[in-house]
């Protein structure tokens, strides 16, 4: 003889205060519930989440004496279920998400320019390590260093702005990277990306 | 391209179980929440 108390009795001893009913109830239907759930997500995580969300529900519905018994528990309890499943593909919709695989990752065909946080705290270093490096250099160095990376000018522009031939400049341009190796080297200093 | 697009075949068929885990959580809670009613006003806190 099956002995098993109804859902509607253990419902309203709950509301009554008995928590060993909500207990009886959570583990009677969980594996039913679970399996509708997971049938629609087809993921053991959403479904946990989704169950635990349910039950948030079905408990604060229950406590606030908000519940009509009507000997539809488990129904009714799907029904949460499946409006919550329903939220969760909404939101996914709003902001879907791809999962690649093992052969093909998404981010190897889209990424953006940009460097990521470490790369880009690296690049601010190694910036303003070079400025300090172009303070050592000769001023007429300096100056046509500044011109060329800086403000990107051609060294015809250069010339003209400085006073100086092509060649000088360019002479210039040379020796400021051969000096400001040297200072690397004597120094130690590591500049790398 | 085939593995690419080709989505996985999943069994939706399968048992699923929310674990205990997450069962003493949702009793914990229950034990833990109090809704207390005021004229005709409801207040819901959470007891630790």
């Amino acid at each position: 003889m099956n002995l098993q108390i109804e859902d509607s009795v253990l419902v309203k001893d709950y509301i009554k205060g008995d928590e060993k009913s909500l207990e009886i109830l959570i583990k009677r239907h969980n594996q039913r519930i679970s399996s509708f759930i997971y049938s629609k997500v087809l993921d053991r995580d959403i479904t946990e989440d989704i169950f635990q969300d349910t039950f948030i529900k079905v408990i604060r519905t229950l406590k606030k004496g908000s519940y009509s018994e009507e000997g539809k528990f488990l129904p009714w309890v799907m029904r949460i279920a499946h409006n919550l499943i329903i939220d969760h593909f909404r939101k996914n919709k709003r902001m879907p998400m791809f999962e690649g695989s093992d052969d093909f990752n998404i981010f190897s065909v889209i990424s953006d320019d940009k460097l990521n946080a470490e790369k880009q705290i690296i690049k601010n270093q190694i910036d303003s390590d070079l400025k300090i490096l172009i303070e050592e250099l000769p001023e007429d160095q300096k100056e046509v260093l500044l011109m060329r990376i800086y403000k990107d000018m051609s060294f015809k522009e250069i010339s003209e702005n400085t006073g100086v031939s092509i060649n000088t400049a360019l002479g210039r341009m040379r020796y400021a990277l051969i000096n400001m190796r040297k200072i690397i080297e004597k120094h130690n200093i590591v500049l790398t990306n | 391209m085939e593995k690419i697009y080709s989505k996985e075949q999943k069994n939706t068929c399968g048992l699923a179980k929310s674990s205990t885990e997450t069962v003493q959580f949702l009793l914990n809670y229950s034990k833990s929440l109090n809704v207390t009613n005021y004229k005709e006003m409801q207040f819901e806190s959470i007891l630790n």
